[in-house]
């Protein structure tokens, strides 16, 4: 493309005011913007003295819990739509068949390795019976990799710690699954 | 034949004490404004910057004050790397160069007035000052700040890399341009002081109680911003800006020579910040203060006007790190054009009114009158504010390199399609 293209298009910077140019105001206001800051509240959290403020905990996507029915049974049915849209892979079921009338199959495990996980919350989505859910604890910590794996009675206490706290999402909430 | 030692060496004992202090308080000093940028730094995002290391082995975080010395312990375990491709002897020469060269010119710089103590051998009262009465001290400050180029271009040439190479050599354009606004900054307060002097230049301003600021604003402003760009702060770190040359002239240092380059860096902003105070703010003068060659100062006195003149350095310091996150840097073509169109006439004006005010004020004095001091200040405004105008409006900031489309294009060029035409015609 040469400078004659008439599809070319040659924009001139725009020019300083008088102002702009005797350059002294716009220091002044730059200087203000930065004192400003100065001494403007902070947004750092200390993190082990106070905790983060999370926003809205039916959006945030932090460690899974698995959720229990009314008369304390595992929600989930074993259907693996959540392994399924998984795409870390971190999601592994085994599905026995039921003891109970009201469906047919049960996790006899359920295990999510937290430090393959994207925290992408498409299981979240995928589930029909929102048996799998994201908290909004943010803290996830572990000494080894096994200890990083949960198993479903680790996931059942994540919803018996949270659950006071953070009530089963659902959209007549306002929540998003 | 018999040397009379203790005479000998009592007076030797007073500078090698000043001396001893000074580095001391000097590289301390330098490792806490580390902090102090750190913190500013922090502040200004809305960041609570370094509030955890406190004293060590403890729990005690005292607002991250125990930093330096992490910061410090650092350096001094990494790795002392010398790369391969250097030029070993100018490589480790460099930094030192920089760092003796910046700790040399604090030889003549007055930390206060002075401390009454009576020490045997030596006349009066002790002042705050390595080197007391060195005629030569503005020049000296000069000469010595100028080899800190040496220790830039040394580096970025022994480091045997393009991007430290470069580095240096805008360094070396940067800190040449601008040693003549500052020069012409200098020589407008040396020539109403009528010493080059540091400690003259300071009774001058505190015997008329009338800070050089308020008689030469003009070229304060000229100062300030040379010191700036030789102590290559933002907006004029252009020697080691990070987006296009990596680390600039110290890309290949590592470990404590890195650390010399970077306390030189430090030093260099001190020096900037104390001679734009003993210039232009009074050092350690001000207002209510008894101030003259009659009066004997007392230890409350001495302190005061320690601490005054610290206050004053201080909060240039402050204002130094505030402007780094004030403005985008400079591209180099501005940055020439600063320093050869706007700040080295505008130097020049404010040495011509001085001289003037100067003259004037030596007229009226050999008829006998005295010349009010208002004149100085009146006439000083007045400049600053014209010639600052004029320089705003006409002096160029920057090289004009939009396209020229009469070049680029034939006088008989004609667009094809009609909508192109129109688009020619707006532009022309």
């Amino acid at each position: 493309m040469n400078s004659n293209d008439p599809d070319i298009k040659w924009i001139d910077e725009p020019q300083l005011g008088l102002a702009g140019k005797m350059y002294l105001p716009l220091v002044v206001q730059g200087l203000t913007t930065t004192a400003r800051h100065l001494f403007s509240p902070k947004v750092t959290v200390s993190f082990p003295e106070s905790r983060p403020q999370i926003g809205n905990p039916l959006i945030y996507r932090g460690v899974h819990r698995l959720n229990k029915d009314e008369q304390g049974r595992v929600k989930c049915v074993a259907c693996f739509l959540c392994a399924t849209a998984c795409p870390a892979h971190c999601i592994d079921i085994v599905g026995i068949e039921s003891p109970w009338p009201d469906r047919e199959k049960y996790p006899e495990s359920f295990t999510i390795d937290e430090l393959r996980c994207i925290f992408c919350g498409m299981c979240e989505e995928a589930c029909p019976v929102d048996a799998i859910e994201l908290t909004s604890l943010c803290d996830l910590t572990g000494r080894s990799r096994e200890e990083m794996i949960f198993d479903k009675e680790k996931l059942l206490s994540v919803y018996d710690q949270t659950v006071a706290a953070e009530p089963m999402k659902s959209r007549a909430m306002g929540g998003t699954v | 034949m018999s040397i009379d030692w203790q005479s000998l060496m009592v007076p030797l004992i007073v500078p090698v004490v000043k001396i001893a202090v000074l580095l001391f308080a000097l590289m301390t000093a330098a490792a806490y404004l580390v902090l102090l940028e750190r913190w500013i730094a922090a502040w200004v995002q809305d960041r609570l910057g370094p509030n955890r290391v406190g004293i060590p082995l403890t729990k005690i975080k005292m607002f991250g004050l125990g930093q330096p010395l992490a910061d410090g312990l650092k350096f001094i375990f990494k790795e002392e790397y010398t790369p391969a491709h250097v030029d070993k002897a100018l490589y480790i020469l460099a930094p030192v160069v920089i760092l003796s060269a910046a700790l040399a010119i604090f030889a003549v710089i007055p930390f206060g007035d002075v401390l009454p103590i009576e020490v045997p051998g030596v006349e009066g009262p002790i002042a705050m000052v390595e080197a007391p009465g060195v005629d030569v001290g503005m020049i000296y400050v000069f000469a010595m700040s100028s080899i800190a180029v040496y220790g830039v271009i040394l580096g970025g040439w022994a480091s045997n890399n393009k991007y430290s190479f470069l580095g240096g050599l805008r360094s070396s354009a940067q800190l040449i341009a601008y040693e003549i606004p500052l020069g012409l900054g200098i020589l407008g307060v040396v020539l109403a002081a009528g010493s080059l002097r540091l400690e003259e230049i300071i009774n001058g301003q505190a015997a008329s109680g009338q800070w050089n600021a308020f008689s030469q604003p003009l070229g304060l402003m000229v100062f300030l911003i040379a010191s700036f760009a030789e102590a290559a702060r933002l907006p004029f770190d252009l020697p080691e800006c990070e987006q296009e040359l990596i680390g600039g002239y110290h890309t290949e240092y590592a470990g404590m020579k890195l650390l010399l380059f970077l306390i030189a860096e430090f030093l260099h902003m001190v020096v900037a910040a104390f001679l734009i105070v003993i210039l232009f703010f009074g050092g350690w003068h001000f207002w209510g203060m008894e101030v003259g060659p009659d009066v004997t100062v007392t230890w409350p006195m001495a302190i005061v006007r320690i601490a005054v003149l610290l206050a004053k350095v201080m909060a240039v310091i402050v204002f130094f790190m505030l402007v780094r996150w004030s403005w985008p840097r400079f591209r180099f073509d501005q940055l020439m054009n600063l320093a050869w169109k706007v700040m080295l006439p505008l130097g020049i004006v404010n040495l011509i009114a001085v001289a003037c005010v100067v003259e004037f004020a030596h007229v009226r004095e050999l008829e006998g009158g005295v010349a009010s001091p208002w004149i100085a200040v009146g006439v000083g405004w007045v400049v600053a504010l014209v010639a600052w105008f004029l320089a705003g409006r006409y002096a160029p900031l920057h090289t004009d390199n939009r396209p020229r489309l009469e070049v680029l294009r034939a006088p008989d060029f004609e667009p094809e399609t009609a909508l192109a035409r129109q688009r020619e015609a707006a532009l022309r």
